[in-house]
C-alpha cells in the first residue's frame, strides 16, 4: 500500500536529518568494514593490472558492485570487449530484481522517477540488505533521503579503500589478500540470513546456495538467473501453499 | 584479438564495456519497478528471486574462487564458512562475530594445510 499522501511538504531540515541518520548507520553497519577491506584487495588488483588510482576510483563510483569490477580490471586487457562487457553483464543481472523489491519500498504519492535515479545507482548488495532490513521501520517521506544517505556511506569507504589497496599492493601477504576476498561471501551470507525472518526468505537463501554451484557446473549460462529463477520460485510457491492450507 | 584497451583506452572502455553493461539492470528494474506495489504478489516473487540470485552469487564465490582465494583448498574455504555461520547463529545472529570466526578459520586453515 502506497501511504496516504502528506500536504505537509517534507520539511529541508528533516530530508537532511534523515540523510545523515543513513550515514550513521553505514558506518555502524559492519558493511562499511568489510567493504574497506573487500576494495583494498580490489584497487591491489587494479595496480597490478597496470590501472591509474583515478580510473580505479572512477570504477567504484560509475560500477559500484565487487565482482563486476573484479572482471573488469582482470580482464579489459586481455579479452574483446564484447567478451569482457558480456561478463560484467552477466554477473550484474541481481540488480534488477533488486531494484524492483526494492522501489516500492521508497517511493510515496509525490516521488517522482528522477527522484529515484541516485537510489538505484547507489544499489548494492550491502546497501539493499541493510536497507530492507531496515526501511519498513521509517517514515516513508523519509525513506529516499535515508536510502541515498546510507548508499553514500558505504560507497565513501570503498572508494577510499580502492585508492588505499591500490598504493598497498605488492605488499600483501598471499593468505591475507585471500582473506579480503573471503570477507564479500562471508558478510553476504550472513546479513542476508539476518534478514531472512520468513520461509520464503530462507527457503530462497538456501536453495540459492546449493542450486548455485549446480547450474555453474551444468554451464547452461546465464546461470545465476536460472538459479534466481528455479529457487525463488520454489520458495514462493511453498509459500503460497502454505499459506492456502492455514 | 584486440583487447578493449587497446581499442578504446581505458576510460572509454571504463565506461562502455564496464559502467553500461552493469547499470543496464538497475535501470531495467527502475522501469519495471513502475506502478508495483510493495504488497503484490510479483513483488513477492521478485523479491524470493533476488534472494536466491545472492545465495547463487556467494556460493559461487566460495566454491568457484578467483585470484588469491583459490590458492586455498576448498575444503578449507567450505569449513571456514560453515564455521562463520554457526558463530553467527550461536553469538546472537552477530554478522561481525560471524565475519571474524570465518576470516580465523580460512587464515589458520590455509596456513595449517598449503596447497
Amino acid at each position: 500500500m502506497i501511504s496516504p499522501r502528506s500536504d505537509a511538504p517534507l520539511a529541508q531540515d528533516s530530508a537532511v536529518a534523515a540523510f545523515a541518520r543513513g550515514m550513521l548507520t553505514a558506518w555502524r553497519s559492519v558493511f562499511a568494514y568489510v567493504l574497506f577491506g573487500t576494495y583494498i584487495g580490489i584497487g591491489a588488483l587494479a595496480h597490478d593490472f597496470g590501472f591509474s588510482v583515478g580510473w580505479m576510483v572512477l570504477s567504484t563510483v560509475l560500477i559500484w558492485a565487487a565482482p563486476a569490477q573484479v572482471i573488469l580490471i582482470s580482464t579489459l586487457g586481455s579479452a574483446a570487449p564484447i567478451d569482457t562487457a558480456l561478463a560484467v553483464s552477466l554477473s550484474s543481472v541481481r540488480f534488477m530484481p533488486m531494484v524492483v523489491a526494492l522501489l516500492p519500498m521508497l517511493r510515496d504519492a509525490r516521488t517522482r522517477t528522477r527522484h529515484l535515479l541516485v537510489p538505484t545507482h547507489l544499489t548494492a548488495i550491502s546497501v539493499w540488505a541493510e536497507a530492507m532490513r531496515l526501511l519498513p521501520a521509517l517514515p516513508r517521506d523519509h525513506r529516499i533521503a535515508f536510502y541515498n544517505g546510507l548508499g553514500t556511506g558505504l560507497i565513501t569507504p570503498a572508494i577510499t579503500a580502492g585508492a588505499v589497496g591500490f598504493y598497498v599492493a605488492g605488499q600483501v601477504p598471499v593468505v591475507f589478500a585471500a582473506g579480503l576476498l573471503f570477507l564479500t561471501p562471508l558478510s553476504m551470507l550472513m546479513s542476508i540470513a539476518r534478514n531472512s525472518r520468513t520461509l520464503i526468505d530462507r527457503m530462497a537463501l538456501a536453495l540459492g546456495l546449493v542450486i548455485g554451484p549446480l547450474m555453474a557446473a551444468t554451464k547452461v549460462g546465464l546461470d545465476l538467473m536460472w538459479t534466481g529463477i528455479i529457487a525463488g520460485t520454489i520458495a514462493y510457491a511453498v509459500h503460497r501453499l502454505r499459506e492456502a492450507l492455514q | 584479438m584486440s583487447t578493449a584497451v587497446a581499442q578504446l583506452g581505458p576510460y572509454l572502455a571504463l565506461i562502455l564495456v564496464g559502467f553500461l553493461p552493469n547499470e543496464i539492470w538497475r535501470l531495467l528494474g527502475l522501469l519495471v519497478a513502475r506502478g508495483l506495489d510493495e504488497e503484490s504478489e510479483i513483488v513477492v516473487w521478485v523479491r524470493a528471486v533476488a534472494t536466491a540470485i545472492l545465495a547463487g552469487v556467494i556460493a559461487q564465490l566460495i566454491v568457484t574462487s578467483t585470484g588469491a582465494l583459490a590458492a586455498i583448498p576448498l575444503a578449507v574455504r567450505v569449513a571456514a564458512v560453515v564455521a562463520g555461520f554457526l558463530a553467527f547463529l550461536l553469538i546472537r545472529r552477530s554478522v561481525f562475530a560471524g565475519v571474524a570466526i570465518g576470516e580465523a578459520v580460512l587464515i589458520l586453515g590455509a596456513l595449517a594445510l598449503p596447497p
